[in-house]
């Protein structure tokens, strides 16, 4: 286990701190250590209200770089006409009201060596710990003739906010009778059963609204979370709207042609009305140029405080890690921030490391009244990485009658409004 | 309480790893824990907070768990463990905890309720 001493790096953040970003004097003078989070997603400001909650000596400073966080739970509901973007939409006030330091800034630079953070237009931030949950990157480039342009036109979607009002507003233009059409990655990517349930609630509007409309899905698998559920779940509610063509029967995406709105797999060519292209994701940039993912596409973390394995001081969080077992959600990112903010509190109190316990629970709705889960505890297993509690977890019954969905459905929305609250509330 | 006592050990899926103090310290709740028993309740209770809410206070469709007595909190989680009581999901929750984490989990909300 990693352990370092707070102390001497506390004066020395405090002196390159102070002058460059104005902190509120009492926050300044009554600090026992400063720590700063970049990113103020899932991982990044549950991180920064459970510090403040267990260690109300500590500095807070929050980075993120818009004014507000859209969350991608429940964005597959704004896609589906069921909600609008602002019930998806909080803003960083409650932190605020909370004692985090919010900056609204996007951060250039990590210097682990002079624990030092570089923000555009050239701001400098000085930390004892630093927190990064920045999220993913999308690797465009893995797919041909994808790129920035091209996701104006065949948007992803995959990251919350215009993304999601472009591709809404493609699917309220499409004529009856269009076919949809979403690109899936293989994994690891964020949120494993999210296009699925992406696929059902489009399935929804287009049966109330576009009924001989047609859903493609072109997977880059040949299997996916909660599989027999969302099969069984799309055959009672939505007939053959949706068809699903794994790996097997594809041999992978390799183009798209935004112009014609072709996407090209290796067996065969479709034409979307509307495409949805998924690609393949990797930690977000920051962490990579920092050297934090040792030339992978993902960060290693100690999993008792989610302290990078290749920078003292640096906490990594969330979708950039690899958390063993756990999936890239945003359930997961919260989780390991409590544990990683437990941590951050005792080594900065001279304590030992708790033992961590997790949890997931990924809600999916396979209709508004129709929910499913997959769930699971995590605990560190004997090789010292997150595993799943065995006897413990998996997903919800194959065949259950139309209450215990409707229950499920209920309750995944109660997961919103909790989750969030706790978070921004 | 005395059902928690009184229950045979269900199968266990990992080595105890909280001692069996803690079970008898829940037991006759409320009790002040040892600090180090509080932070494994704390840990073990924290992501509770992401479907019931913060402290267990649910502002939305999910039960909260503040508000329940020490007793029913005990006897729901060992029966959701069990089987004996019907759920969406916390049944799959519940098996991921023995008997004493139950207890240091029950034992960190009571502290929550005072
Ligand atoms: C369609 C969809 C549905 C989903 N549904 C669910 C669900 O139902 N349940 C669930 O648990 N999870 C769900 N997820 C997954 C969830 O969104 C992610 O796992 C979660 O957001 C990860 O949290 P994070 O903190 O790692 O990253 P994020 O939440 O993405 O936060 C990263 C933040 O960092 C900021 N940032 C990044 N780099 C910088 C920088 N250099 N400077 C400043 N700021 C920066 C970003 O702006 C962003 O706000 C879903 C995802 C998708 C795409």
């Amino acid at each position: 286990m990693r352990t370092s001493e707070p102390t001497r790096r506390q004066t020395l953040g405090m002196l390159t701190a102070a002058p460059l970003l104005g902190m509120p004097a009492i926050a300044r003078g009554a600090t026992q250590g400063r720590v700063v989070i970049v990113g103020g997603g899932f991982g990044g400001a549950t991180c920064a209200r459970y510090l403040r909650r267990m260690a109300p000596g500590l500095s807070v400073t929050l980075v993120e770089r818009n004014p507000h966080f859209v969350t991608c739970p429940f964005s597959n509901l704004v896609l589906g006409g069921l909600l609008g973007i602002e019930s998806i939409t909080h803003s960083y006030d409650g932190l605020r009201r909370d004692g985090v330091e919010v900056v609204q800034a996007n951060v250039e630079a990590i210097d682990p060596a002079g624990r030092e953070l570089r923000l555009t237009g050239g701001d400098r931030l000085g930390y004892d710990r630093l927190v990064v949950s920045p999220g993913i990157d999308l690797i465009m480039e893995a797919i041909d003739g994808y790129d920035e342009a091209a996701a104006e036109r065949m948007p992803h979607a995959w990251q919350a906010g215009s993304q999601t009002l472009l591709l809404r507003r493609q699917l309220e233009a499409m004529e009856d009778g269009g076919v949809f059409v979403m690109a899936i990655p293989q994994t690891p990517y964020r949120c494993p059963p999210g296009p699925y349930e992406r696929a059902s609630l489009i399935a929804n509007y287009f049966r109330t609204h576009k009924p001989r409309s047609k859903i493609l899905l072109l997977d880059d698998k040949d299997q996916f979370s909660k599989q027999g559920l969302f099969q069984e779940g799309w055959a009672q509610l939505y007939g053959d709207m949706i068809e699903w063509l794994p790996f097997g029967q594809t041999g992978g995406l390799i183009a798209v042609d935004p112009d014609t709105g072709v996407l090209q797999t290796e067996f065969d060519t479709h034409r979307a009305d509307v495409a949805n292209v998924i690609p393949p994701q990797r930690a977000g940039r920051i962490v990579h140029d920092a050297g934090l993912t040792e030339g992978g596409q993902w960060c290693r973390v100690d999993p008792r405080s989610f302290e990078s394995v290749v920078a003292e001081g640096v906490h990594v969080l969330g979708d950039a890690v690899i958390a063993g077992a756990m999936p890239k959600s945003g359930f997961s990112a919260g989780t390991q921030a409590m544990v990683c903010a437990r941590a951050i509190a005792a080594l900065f109190a001279g304590e030992s490391l708790a033992e961590p316990s997790f949890v997931n629970t990924c809600y999916s709705l396979v209709g508004p009244d129709y929910g499913i889960t997959v769930a699971d505890v995590f605990r560190i297993g004997p090789e010292g990485s997150i595993v799943a509690v065995q006897g413990a977890g998996g997903v919800s019954p194959m065949g259950a009658d139309p209450e215990f969905r409707l229950r499920e459905a209920r309750y995944a929305r109660g997961w919103y409004t909790s989750i969030t609250q706790d978070i921004y509330g | 309480m005395s059902n928690l006592a009184a229950r045979p050990p269900a199968a266990t899926t990992r080595p105890l790893q909280v001692p069996a103090l803690v079970l008898v310290a829940a037991a006759c709740l409320p009790v002040a824990a040892s600090a180090g028993d509080a932070v494994r309740g704390a840990v073990l209770a924290a992501p509770c907070a992401s479907c019931h809410g913060t402290d267990g206070h649910s502002p939305g469709e999910i039960p909260s768990i503040a508000g329940m007595t020490p007793e029913d909190l005990s006897r729901a989680m060992l029966d959701f463990r069990s089987g004996a009581r019907p759920a969406t999901v916390m049944n799959r929750i519940a098996r991921g905890y023995d008997e004493p984490e139950i207890a240091a989990i029950v034992a960190y909300f009571a502290t929550k309720a005072q």
